[in-house]
């Protein structure tokens, strides 16, 4: 299980070590039923530590993008348990997971998701004009600094390209000094420079800030930022890899989608321990 | 939060400005019917303020409707020797003797009543300067001298200016006394009051011993003593002294007194013209509804993503809520904003039309109480937060993860709640109708059951929508191809969307549908009833729908080739403690001119007896010869019923007095209608050319035969049709205006999708026609349902008050197929701007938009 990582290589993730941010436990989550059923999730059990750099990783449909959003709150499991900090998302309502999303968590989107008719720095504190509270003037600072905007912040989105829009995203997620970042495909609509750039800018706000962040992607590149790769298939956690190079991540990629259909099909249900 | 709100509202300036629309129409109605009647009021206030001496000393009133002017005028006086000595009390300055007459017109040179339309008095009477309570004149000479001798009048300064009249002129006059016609030489002209308005009346004033002449048979006496204190009393106690000293027959009122008389009466004839406006203002505010509705409801739809994006940055549910809901307060404040303004333009449009129509209202600038604001506000605000409210709702249930995905849609919540409500409202409605007509129910209940049946057809519109549509487009295919099957399906694709825009244009054919049946079932039933029941062969009435001298009847039935002329003449009484019109004439002659659908009874009323309608008599529980009060100028009458007639038109009110009876209880004799029989044999053209050189000097008494009768008696429907459909035209525009919104809302929309038709192919103008096709069925599915209604609703009401004059049901068909036409071309007009915006949009951007 999790535990175990630390022991294994303990060298990149000093800070925070010991406190996962996030975690899940046997989860599940099915969608449809009778013949249409899916299981998007099959009992995975997995911790974010704080902190850390992760990335998710996985064919299409191999249920990351569902794990994160049940991980964010966004979304609630068929069955099991979710934790951000130490409150388990399952049990909580509307209001009190409206509070964790508010207060806790940070997003990114592929589509980078920004109010058109708000400029960068409006956008940048919108969680904080939602939640009703004044920004921290001089952390706002200091992300405007480092995801190099301050002289873009009374633009619209429309008048930004695409990696700045992305970057507006990224201080947007991280205004509000969140316990946790989550990223879906942040780079999925950026040429590789404006990617890199975002990418960089991520994996910064992790190493300087001592940000948790867990990144959905399909992108080897990508995930060569993170301090931890995690591989899910057909809705199970199926490998990890620790401080991985993109070359890693591609071979383990390539190796993986050929190797795993055959076992992933003729395991008996729940028989191997989910996750690592 | 509120600001991304307020920016996404600056950007949708045009989306918000047709919604807002509806709300500035509905607005301005209530906006302007307020100023409106605030300004009529204030008029009549300043006209009363201006009429009034400090104590007014009258014959005894019996009742209040008699004191207010319900009855007519009185023919009791106050002998001139009582303001000789009223004079000499101490604390009176003056007492000045009033004559005065409602029904004396001036003639202008073109031989027409000068001024005066709308039913406004023309006030003849005595000339003289006793001031008004506030200290002013209440008439002031501005032109030559004061009338002096049996030939000299004067008359009011506008009067005169538009007659074009100059001192030395011999003038006309027509009044409702022993003497008609009259002539005088014009020796001054006089202003009223302060301003000189007049309230569209006219003055002509003579002598005081020509006015007793022409008005009181020469007597010497006056209708009302103005009495003046000296400034050491109190009006009030002025009042008390003078009491002290009048006969039990006379009494005194202050200055307070006579003006709140005078305000109530006027209330009473306000309240109609208010609640018409008011009814119009419903009406827009209720379609206004159904396009606000829509409005954000795609507005919700369309926002989705952003609204996810909220929830995914930490917004509650009723943080979302709260935010279309100030999306709507900002729309209902700016529309309620403007429609504020548009409701003044409104009232000055309606006092300019009302001086048009002769009822000036004077120079004075429109009244603004703050009530009229609060209103407004209240009224646009309102409406639009409770239009919105289900919108706000449903923003609230999308799931943050939607942010993230492109497909999600916003769960629709289940149909079947509305479905049952649409089905037992519909029932309950359709219940209490058929009640109503079964059980002789009131219209109110009727207006219940027309409602209930409204709003549940309109919760049900969007599972009924859905055949009809298919039925209305059916010919699409064939007719149109391809384009056709696209714009029927996007007729079909979103019903809730598709009926809600459809209802409002619905609510507004159904109104229209049903006055057009009530129109021509009232018209229709004026022919029958002439043809059936009206046995005179000349009708003689007053133009100005006031009435004219009792000398004339007598006159006419000495004319040759007349074998009866029967006056007809209307007051107002109390009767059991309630204000009751009446009419007054002679039974037996009326039956010769007039069929009197006699139950039970006689028509010979002899000197104490009354007709009943049959209505009143059962619901008073009246039996022949039972004993009937009616309170007069002069005090209670007992009188008994001496027949029981079956309601019509011809009778003209719930009870009917013999003309005695009226004169005995002090009510002026002037006639409203004179019907007049021909000597079987004389020559139709001769005779009404004989008596019209009889009526030759009264240009307001005009005879007519029974054809010209009947339609000057449809003539009115006509108008006040006229003005129905202008106000209901109205609704429909706000109606047309949420077509159009809808459309343009799909078709940005459906971004994606029109640029994927037009990248494989499709033209632009078979986009626009496509477009088209679904604004035509859009539109023609609201006037089929609306058409439907309304021919419920106006059969049912005309079932419901067959016997008030409206017996014959009449459905003016072609009509209603233009109506179907005209809707057609409504859903092409709708269509243009929408189509034309699709038509334009870039394919490669269109594909690739988010």
């Amino acid at each position: 299980m999790t535990h175990a990582a630390p022991e294994t290589d303990p060298a990149p993730v000093g800070l925070g070590t010991g406190t996962a941010a996030a975690r899940a436990v046997d989860l599940h989550k099915i969608y449809g039923s009778g013949d249409t059923k899916v299981s998007a999730l099959d009992g995975v059990s997995v911790e974010f530590w704080a902190g850390q750099f992760t990335a998710i990783m996985g064919p299409s449909g191999s249920g990351k993008s569902t794990l994160m959003h049940c991980l964010a709150a966004l979304d609630d499991a068929t069955s099991g348990e979710v934790f951000v900090g130490d409150a388990d998302l399952t049990k909580l309502g509307d209001k009190e997971l409206t509070r964790i999303r508010r207060d806790r968590i940070g997003f990114v989107f592929q589509s980078f998701n920004l109010v058109p008719t708000l400029t960068a720095l409006e956008n940048i504190t919108l969680p904080m004009d939602i939640a009703g509270r004044k920004p921290d003037r001089q952390w706002l600072d200091t992300v405007i600094k480092t995801v190099g905007l301050a002289d873009r912040l009374s633009h619209k989105p429309s008048q930004l390209s695409g990696g700045q829009q992305q970057r507006v995203a990224c201080a947007r997620a991280l205004a509000g000094r969140p316990d946790i970042v989550f990223a879906d495909e942040p780079t999925g609509n950026l040429d590789s420079v404006a990617g890199s750039e975002v990418l960089g800018f991520l994996r910064h706000s992790v190493k300087d800030f001592g940000q948790t962040v867990v990144m959905v992607t399909h992108d080897p590149v990508a995930a060569g930022y993170a301090d931890r790769v995690l591989f899910l298939a057909d809705g199970r956690i199926v490998d990890e890899m620790w401080e991985p190079t993109s070359d890693r991540v591609l071979d383990r990629m390539k190796n993986f989608d050929g190797a795993h259909s055959v076992p992933a099909h003729s395991e008996p249900a729940h028989a191997e321990p989910a996750g690592v | 939060m509120f600001r991304a709100t307020l920016k996404g509202l600056l950007a949708h300036k045009l989306r918000m400005g047709m919604s807002a629309f509806a709300i500035v129409l509905g607005v301005a109605f209530v906006a302007g019917t307020l100023v409106f009647t605030d300004t009529l009021g204030s008029s009549f206030n300043d006209l009363f303020r201006q009429t009034a001496p400090d104590v007014t000393v009258r014959p005894a009133q019996a009742s209040a409707a008699a004191a207010g002017g319900f009855t007519g005028s009185d023919t009791r006086t106050v002998p001139a020797d009582v303001a000789d000595d009223l004079a000499q009390l101490p604390g009176v300055e003056r007492a000045d003797g009033n004559v005065t007459d409602q029904g004396t017109y001036i003639i202008g040179k073109d031989g027409k009543v000068v001024g005066s339309g709308g039913g406004a008095p023309g006030i003849g009477g005595n000339f003289n300067d006793a001031p008004a309570a506030d200290g002013s004149a209440i008439v002031t000479i501005t032109q030559g001298h004061a009338p002096a001798g049996p030939n000299e009048v004067v008359v009011d300064e506008k009067s005169a200016a538009t007659a074009g009249f100059a001192l030395g002129d011999r003038i006309a006059l027509v009044t409702s006394g022993a003497q008609p016609s009259v002539t005088g030489t014009l020796v001054g002209t006089i202003r009223f009051g302060e301003s000189g308005n007049l309230i569209g009346a006219t003055l002509a004033l003579f002598d005081t011993p020509t006015a007793q002449q022409l008005y009181l048979g020469g007597a010497d006496a006056f209708n009302d003593i103005a009495v003046t204190g000296d400034g050491s009393l109190s009006n009030s106690a002025l009042r008390d002294e003078v009491r002290t000293a009048l006969p039990a027959e006379l009494e005194a009122v202050d200055d307070a007194e006579f003006a709140a008389e005078n305000k109530d009466q006027l209330q009473q004839g306000l309240s109609f013209i208010t609640t018409f406006l008011l009814v119009f203002a419903a009406v827009a505010l209720v379609v206004g509804t159904f396009l606000i509705l829509n409005t954000f409801s795609i507005i919700v739809a369309q926002r989705t993503r952003e609204l996810a994006l909220f929830r995914a940055l930490g917004a509650s549910k009723s943080q979302v809520t709260r935010s279309v809901l100030l999306e709507a307060l900002v729309v209902g404040l700016v529309g309620s904003t403007v429609g504020l303004g548009l409701g003044f333009a409104l009232a000055a449009g309606l006092k300019a039309l009302f001086s048009a129509l002769g009822l000036d209202l004077g120079e004075a600038g429109l009244v603004f109480e703050p009530r009229t604001a609060v209103a407004a506000y209240a009224v646009g605000v309102l409406v639009t937060l409770l239009a919105a409210y289900l919108p706000a709702r449903k923003a609230a249930r999308v799931p943050p993860v939607a942010a993230m995905r492109d497909d999600v849609m916003i769960p629709e919540s289940s149909m079947r709640r509305r479905l049952a409500g649409g089905v037992v409202l519909t029932v309950i409605g359709a219940g209490l109708i058929t009640y109503t007509l079964a059980f002789d129910g009131a219209v109110s209940a009727l207006g219940g059951g027309v409602l209930a049946v409204f709003v549940g057809v309109a919760l049900l519109s969007p599972v009924i929508s859905r055949p009809i549509i298919a039925v209305i487009a059916g010919g699409y295919p064939r007719m149109f191809g391809t384009v056709g099957v696209l714009a029927k399906e996007n007729a079909r694709r979103n019903p809730r969307r598709t009926a809600a825009t459809a209802s409002a244009l619905m609510i507004g054919l159904a109104l229209v549908t049903a006055m057009a049946i009530i129109g021509q079932s009232a018209k229709s039933s004026v022919d029958d009833l002439v043809k059936s029941d009206l046995k005179a062969d000349y009708v003689v009435s007053n133009a100005v729908q006031t009435p004219f001298s009792a000398a004339i009847a007598p006159e006419i039935a000495a004319v040759d080739g007349v074998s009866a002329s029967v006056p007809f003449r209307f007051t107002g009484a109390e009767v059991n403690g309630e204000q009751t019109f009446l009419s007054s004439f002679d039974g037996q002659s009326m039956s010769e001119v007039v069929t009197l659908n006699l139950l039970s009874g006689s028509v010979d009323m002899g000197s104490d007896g009354v007709l009943v309608e049959d209505g009143r008599a059962t619901a008073e529980g009246w039996q022949i010869g039972d004993p009937v009060t009616v309170v007069l100028p002069t005090g209670p009458a007992d009188l008994r019923v001496a027949g029981i007639v079956k309601s019509s038109p011809f009778i003209g009110s719930e009870i009917v007095l013999p003309p005695a009876a009226l004169e005995a209880g002090g009510i002026a004799p002037v006639d409203s209608i004179v019907y007049i029989k021909r000597t079987a044999g004389a020559d139709p053209a001769a005779v009404q050319a004989r008596i019209d050189s009889v009526l030759a000097d009264l240009p307001t008494v005009t005879v007519k035969d029974q054809d010209a009768f009947a339609a000057d008696q449809r003539a009115p429907v006509d108008q006040l049709l006229a003005i129905i459909y202008a106000l209901l035209g109205l609704a429909v525009i706000i109606a047309v205006l949420g077509i159009v919104n809808t459309l343009a809302l799909s078709v940005i929309e459906r971004t994606r999708e029109v640029g994927l038709l037009r990248a494989v192919g499709m033209s632009r103008r078979q986009l626009r026609s496509m477009i088209r096709l679904e604004s035509v069925a859009i539109s023609v599915l609201g006037a089929v349902l609306g058409i439907a209604l309304g021919l419920i609703f106006g059969i049912s009401l005309q079932r419901s008050i067959s016997d008030e004059g409206i017996a014959i049901l009449s459905v003016p068909v072609t009509q209603l197929v233009v109506f179907v036409l005209l809707a057609g071309v409504v859903g092409v007009l709708a269509a243009v701007w929408p189509a034309r915006r699709a038509a334009r949009m870039d394919v490669l951007r269109a594909i690739t938009a988010e």
